[in-house]
């Protein structure tokens, strides 16, 4: 994503040596994806979900624009709840190893649960 | 690396405004959503399993406590959407002047009570309804 830099600061190189830029904008890209993503969420939880029984909830699900929009849903939120967490345990924990440990311990269960949410998603769409 | 660089504030005499309150919970509400993306993994997980399994999943959310923590996360999901918005603003450079800036914040606390309390009446009626 260094397309979205300012032509300055490739030239110049100014910045972190490391992949700071890069996340901050990826970061952001993510939520203004999650702004329609969410309202879309927000408003079928209210309108539809709360009122749906099992049957209505499979086959809301089904149809292949919600599958979609699910999935995007999932793959954006986890992404971006992820960037947050990594920003806050860079800023709070100081000790480099248990900020490594917990760092990648936050990743894989993210991750994980990433993959069931999906995986869950694929079962109801696709299931017999 | 000899340059100065700024420092955190002192929180012990730090005096809190508005704009530093926001954004001290614009990190929290996002851990607190975080966890909540558990119970989203769960309710899926639950409809993905079967009929008895999401009525069970629907009977804990309906619950008093579930109930109440569905009311803390609809909170907090309206404000870090609204306070997010403010966020990517000032990222692009808009409304970065103090003035503004306590205006859009009275604006977002604005938003979040009336969207969170849009929501959970319509939610109410409709289901009353259905």
């Amino acid at each position: 994503m260094d397309m979205l830099r300012t032509p300055l600061s490739q030239v110049r190189g100014l910045g972190s040596a490391r992949e700071g830029t890069n996340r901050f904008i990826a970061q952001r890209l993510s939520a203004i994806a999650l702004v329609p993503l969410i309202l879309w969420f927000v408003v079928s939880i209210i309108f539809f979900i709360t009122r749906a029984d099992y049957d209505a909830l499979v086959a809301w699900i089904r149809l292949p624009w919600n599958t979609e929009l699910f999935i995007l849903l999932i793959l954006l939120l986890f992404y971006h709840a992820h960037a947050g967490l990594q920003e806050v345990l860079e800023d709070y924990m100081h000790n480099e190893i248990t900020k490594a440990i917990v760092m990648a311990a936050m990743k894989f269960f993210v991750i994980a649960i990433t993959i069931a949410s999906v995986l869950a998603i694929l079962r109801i769409a696709l299931g017999g | 690396m000899t340059t100065p660089r700024p420092l955190s504030p002192h929180l012990q005499i730090y005096k809190p405004q508005l704009t530093s309150v926001m954004s001290i919970l614009h990190r929290a509400t996002g851990i607190f959503l975080s966890l909540g993306t558990l119970v989203l993994v769960y309710w899926l997980m639950a409809a993905a399993d079967g009929p008895e399994a999401y009525q069970q999943a629907i009977s804990l959310l309906a619950s008093w406590f579930g109930l109440l923590l569905l009311f803390g996360w609809s909170i907090s999901l309206f404000y870090h959407l609204c306070n997010g918005i403010r966020h990517l603003f000032w990222d692009a450079g808009l409304g970065l002047d103090i003035n503004t800036v306590y205006t859009t914040g009275k604006f977002v606390w604005l938003a979040t009570f009336i969207l969170t309390a849009l929501a959970w009446l319509l939610a109410f009626t409709i289901k009353g309804a259905g």
